[in-house]
């Protein structure tokens, strides 16, 4: 940590006065989540993980989320069943841009939308019996479906459904791994519990229960991407480089996955984790279990991403070694390039920005290496271990907020008035309103990859045409 | 694997071209063949044949319990709409809140607006215990920071598992001084296994409705000539309250919509956010009781509400989503005849305006042949639309159809000579329609964005006209209801008729002497 952002502007003065108007014990319990990064901090000064206040808009959302949404959807060989009523599937239906490459609907399911449809007898009588029909229905009309996940939602451990046994029984009789997943909304405080239980899932249910693919011949340079879920293409432009400098990326999780690769992952003499909050627990497995060391990594700007690749590097032999110095060389023109046509027009912007797990950490650099300035950021559903790898990356004079509500947020950015705001579709448009530039740091807002080299001149690119557009210019009427 | 790098500060290539280099292309095949172990091709290509087949459609129209790609969301999506068409209005979901997310979420993808709903945000305390502690304090946070003129209050399907009271838990947190005692708290119970979106629209216009007129009936109430008009859900509001109230206008009638999401959903952008804006009146909503007729433009989306409203002695009329010429002769007739006044001379203008534009088209779209999916309102009165243009609705599928819908639907199909091969499927999903698609062809698809799948796989073009539409821009912006809205309409599926046209006779020295300049 160094220097210092948001000189001469009160920070501290107007959390406080942001807090005012709240009632005086939701004031209590939102105080602890918002503070100015001070200089030597061990971590950010914040609270984190804890439930969100009710009556608030809380951009969270739920441990299906996590599990559907995040882990398990993007698995694009098997079939994921919103277990429960209509809703949860469709708002997730194909909403999140885990790219793929396959024939959808015969061998790859990513962008369709499975559900059991609950009803009122459902829930009454239970959806078990329902449930193992609809695995039936689905291994018929789809017979190359690799396997099945079911993806509970909040019904299902109400009524105290056994999907358990209903997975068992399918599994069994089919020959293929049916998994079930306990992602009930209301459990726990947002989606992160939801990652947890599903990498939990994959613990007991496939390294368990499965046996890897035969003919798998190992490596001494077998890596896998994990935490990577391949938004707009993120995971291939990291993994070309990974292939680049000698290694050999078994598996790739989730974006653009596959059930083998999940099988096969702890043939890995290393795991890379990029997202560290959603997949941390199965790293420590393998670990454990295994003995397979992790490490997290960053590929977000050329900053961070050479470091990375010089420490990925520095796990293996010598070859590999000079093989990233070659691939961070390869690419420095372009990156030099990128840099001097984007920095004169980025340079010494004000950013703030409020996303989910890793990004507001790992995404800072990207922003540096163009110039611009981190005046605020914060997680939608980070631990106190994410906040502790934050303060490296951040200056003193930060402002940071752990889950912040909407009212807070655009409270924030109305009095500090920064140059781009950087969050979700639900914040985009009334930053956009506000007339301020935006860009949706969950989806690149359709754009991508932002990840590795490729990634980082888009980046770029779209950061400019963010800030740079004219409209910006012509919201106020001449009259 | 040093391959040169096809990145270009110059000419920035994101993932439409990037993925197509060469380098990135290997990289698919090496992942593909050492790490995915999947299917073969010529596997993969004989079950993606197999799934075209009558065959396969008889395997998929028989099965009973997996729902695939349905066109149906769930009730408190449709309530949390409802909601927000009113005055200063703050949806309260009650429930887990997840659900919150997903619905603000996928509002705003749609009209690509801010949206705002707040949840009581209950967890697995709240499931042992109830949820009254986060009613409580929810209520009080709600009202505090974001200083609503309403709080409407609806539950997710966690809060009706577990038997949450709205109406006991709203009473408590107002006697703890949550909200002030006058303060409107209307609510509805949403949950989400019971009907889909539509049936939360219904509930929660029954609950706003309830909150100012009484639950108890009261055929004495005196009327005056105003006429309440409720659209239902309807992706297209903003252009459509629009013009619904330019009618209104033209008419000189004094018109009350119940739930006018229109300003709401399309705020300006002059650096100022607006939260709330426009919306029914709070007082016009209470002053509502004593119109002397209550329409709805969709009959499907508002059962229980027109119910309720006969019950206060006003004269009911339902729609079917009035498009097109019929559709809106009808709805004018019935204003004529509740107002006691005459079409405004402009709209007859405007009537003989859309029909002589049907008559220059008409040789492109007679005997076209049409799937059309959606709501059950939008099947039906864009199935008439089509009727009337001398095109051929073929299949008319709807998740949320039922039996009764079904019926209506073959009535209407049968009434015309346009529409013998037409046939409704109530509570079928889009991979059922994927295989009419396959094994009874037609021209082209109208429904919303999902159905770019269904274009992909069938290679039959898609008309987006209907919620929700995430991949095009600013369509809800202009009406497809009246005679203007019928015109919009007509030129949307012109303009794709047209260009498929091109698209098919493109080819240089091979087809394009059918590449006309006129058409």
């Amino acid at each position: 940590m160094s220097l210092s952002v948001n000189e001469g502007v009160d920070v501290k003065g107007l959390v406080d006065k942001v807090l005012e108007a709240y009632p005086e014990k939701s004031r209590k319990r939102r105080a602890k989540h918002l503070n100015v990064l001070e200089a030597e901090a061990k971590d950010c000064g914040v609270k984190s993980n804890i439930k969100s206040i009710p009556g608030v808009m809380t951009i969270r959302g739920c441990a299906y989320a996590g599990s559907k949404g995040v882990v398990w959807g993007p698995i694009k060989d098997m079939i994921h069943i919103s277990h429960g009523p209509v809703g949860c599937g469709y708002y997730s239906w194909s909403g999140r841009r885990n790219y793929y490459v396959g024939d959808t609907g015969v061998d790859s399911w990513g962008t369709m939308h499975f559900t059991s449809d609950f009803q009122e007898k459902d829930i009454v009588f239970g959806g078990d019996k329902k449930l193992h029909k609809v695995i039936e229905e689905i291994n018929e009309l789809f017979p190359l479906v690799n396997g099945i996940s079911i993806q509970s939602e909040c019904p299902i451990g109400l009524i105290g459904d056994d999907i358990e046994a209903v997975a068992r029984a399918k599994s069994e009789e089919l020959g293929k791994p049916v998994v079930p997943v306990r992602c009930e909304g209301f459990r726990g405080v947002s989606q992160s519990l939801g990652h947890h239980i599903a990498n939990d899932v994959i613990r007991d249910w496939i390294f368990e229960k499965t046996e890897p693919k035969e003919g798998f011949v190992s490596t001494p340079y077998d890596v896998t991407i994990i935490g990577d879920y391949n938004i707009g293409g993120d995971a291939w432009a990291s993994r070309i480089l990974l292939e680049e400098i000698g290694l050999r990326v078994i598996a790739q999780w989730s974006g653009d996955g596959t059930l083998a690769e999940l099988e096969n992952t702890p043939k890995a003499k290393v795991n890379l984790i990029h997202c560290y909050r959603s997949m941390n627990y199965i790293a420590r497995h393998m670990e454990e279990k295994f003995g397979i060391p992790w490490m997290e990594y960053n590929f977000f700007g050329p900053s961070q991403i050479a470091e990375s690749l010089r420490k990925i590097a520095a796990l293996f032999d010598d070859t590999i070694k000079e093989n990233a110095e070659k691939v961070i060389a390869k690419y420095q023109p372009m990156v030099d390039a990128v840099i001097a046509k984007f920095k004169p027009r980025l340079e010494g912007k004000k950013v703030m920005i409020y996303v989910g797990g890793l990004r507001p950490r790992h995404v800072v650099d990207a922003y540096h290496d163009l110039g611009m300035e981190i005046v605020g950021t914060g997680y939608e559903f980070a631990h106190n271990d994410d906040y502790q790898r934050t303060q490296h990356y951040v200056k003193e004079g930060t402002l940071i907020y752990d889950d912040v509500t909407a009212f807070e947020l655009e409270k924030f950015v109305e009095l500090m008035r920064p140059d781009l705001v950087a969050s979700g579709i639900k914040e985009k448009y009334v930053f956009q309103k506000m007339g301020l530039p935006f860009r949706q740091m969950h989806s690149w807002d359709y754009s991508g990859p932002y990840h590795g080299y490729d990634g980082f001149a888009i980046f770029a690119r779209d950061m400019d045409l963010a800030i740079n557009n004219p409209v910006w210019g012509i919201m106020k009427a001449p009259f | 694997m040093s391959h040169p790098v096809s990145q270009s500060a110059d000419k920035v290539i994101d993932h439409f071209t990037l993925f197509r280099q060469p380098e990135y292309k290997e990289l698919f095949e090496r992942k593909k063949t050492e790490f995915e172990y999947g299917h073969s091709d010529e596997e993969v290509a004989r079950v993606s044949a197999w799934t075209k087949t009558e065959e396969y459609k008889e395997k998929n129209f028989a099965r009973e319990a997996v729902v695939i790609n349905p066109t149906k969301a769930c009730q408190p999506i449709g309530a949390m709409f409802a909601a927000q068409g009113f005055e200063g209005t703050l949806p309260f979901v009650h429930g887990s809140q997840g659900c919150v997310a997903y619905y603000r979420t996928h509002l705003t993808r749609h009209f690509k607006e801010p949206n705002s709903a707040v949840s009581s945000s209950m967890t697995e305390d709240a499931a042992v215990f109830g949820g009254l502690n986060n009613m409580i304090d929810g209520l009080a946070n709600a009202y505090a920071l974001y200083k609503p003129k309403m709080i409407a209050v609806l539950t997710t399907c966690m809060a009706e598992v577990i038997g949450d009271d709205l109406s006991g838990f709203i009473n408590n947190a107002k006697n703890k001084e949550s909200v002030p005692a006058d303060f409107p708290v209307p609510f509805a119970h949403t949950p989400a296994f019971v009907g889909s979106h539509i049936v939360g629209y219904d509930n929660m216009i029954k609950g706003v409705l309830t909150h100012f007129w009484g639950t108890s009936e009261n055929f004495d109430t005196p009327k005056n000539e105003t006429i309440n008009l409720i659209p239902g859900f309807d992706g297209f509001a903003v252009g459509n309250n629009r013009e619904l109230k330019r009618i209104a206008g033209l008419f000189g009638i004094q018109m009350t919509i119940l739930s006018d999401v229109s300003d709401n959903f399309d705020t300006p952008a002059d650096g100022e956010y607006r939260m709330y804006d426009g919306g029914t009146p709070l007082e016009a909503t209470k002053e509502a009781v004593h119109a002397k007729a209550t329409i709805s433009m969709q009959e499907y989306c508002t059962p229980q509400s027109l119910q309720f409203i006969k019950e206060k002695g006003q004269q009911v009329a339902k729609y079917n989503y009035p498009m097109g010429v019929t559709g809106t002769d009808e709805l004018l007739m019935k204003l004529a005849e509740l107002s006691g006044k005459p079409v405004p001379a402009e709209l007859k203008l405007e009537r003989g305006r859309l029909v002589d534009a049907i008559a220059d088209s008409h040789t492109h779209l007679h005997g076209k042949r049409f799937a059309v999916y959606g709501d059950p309102d939008f099947c039906l009165g864009m199935s008439k639309f089509l009727m009337e243009l001398g095109a051929e609705p073929v299949h008319i599928l709807s998740t949320s159809g039922s039996k009764k819908w079904e019926k209506q639907v073959q009535k209407v199909l049968d009434a015309s000579p346009f529409g013998k091969s037409g046939k409704a499927y109530g509570g079928k999903d889009l991979w059922h329609l994927r295989s009419l698609l396959f094994t009874d062809k037609v021209d082209y698809i109208i429904g919303n964005s999902y159905g770019k799948y269904l274009e992909r796989d069938t290679k039959i073009p898609l008309i987006r006209l209907t919620y929700p539409i995430f991949d095009r821009h600013h369509h809800h912006r202009y009406p497809t209801w009246g005679y203007q809205g019928a015109l919009n309409v007509l030129v949307r599926i012109l303009d794709r008729i047209f260009e498929d046209m091109d698209a098919n006779t493109n080819i240089v020295g091979e087809t394009d002497y059918s590449f006309d300049l006129v058409r």
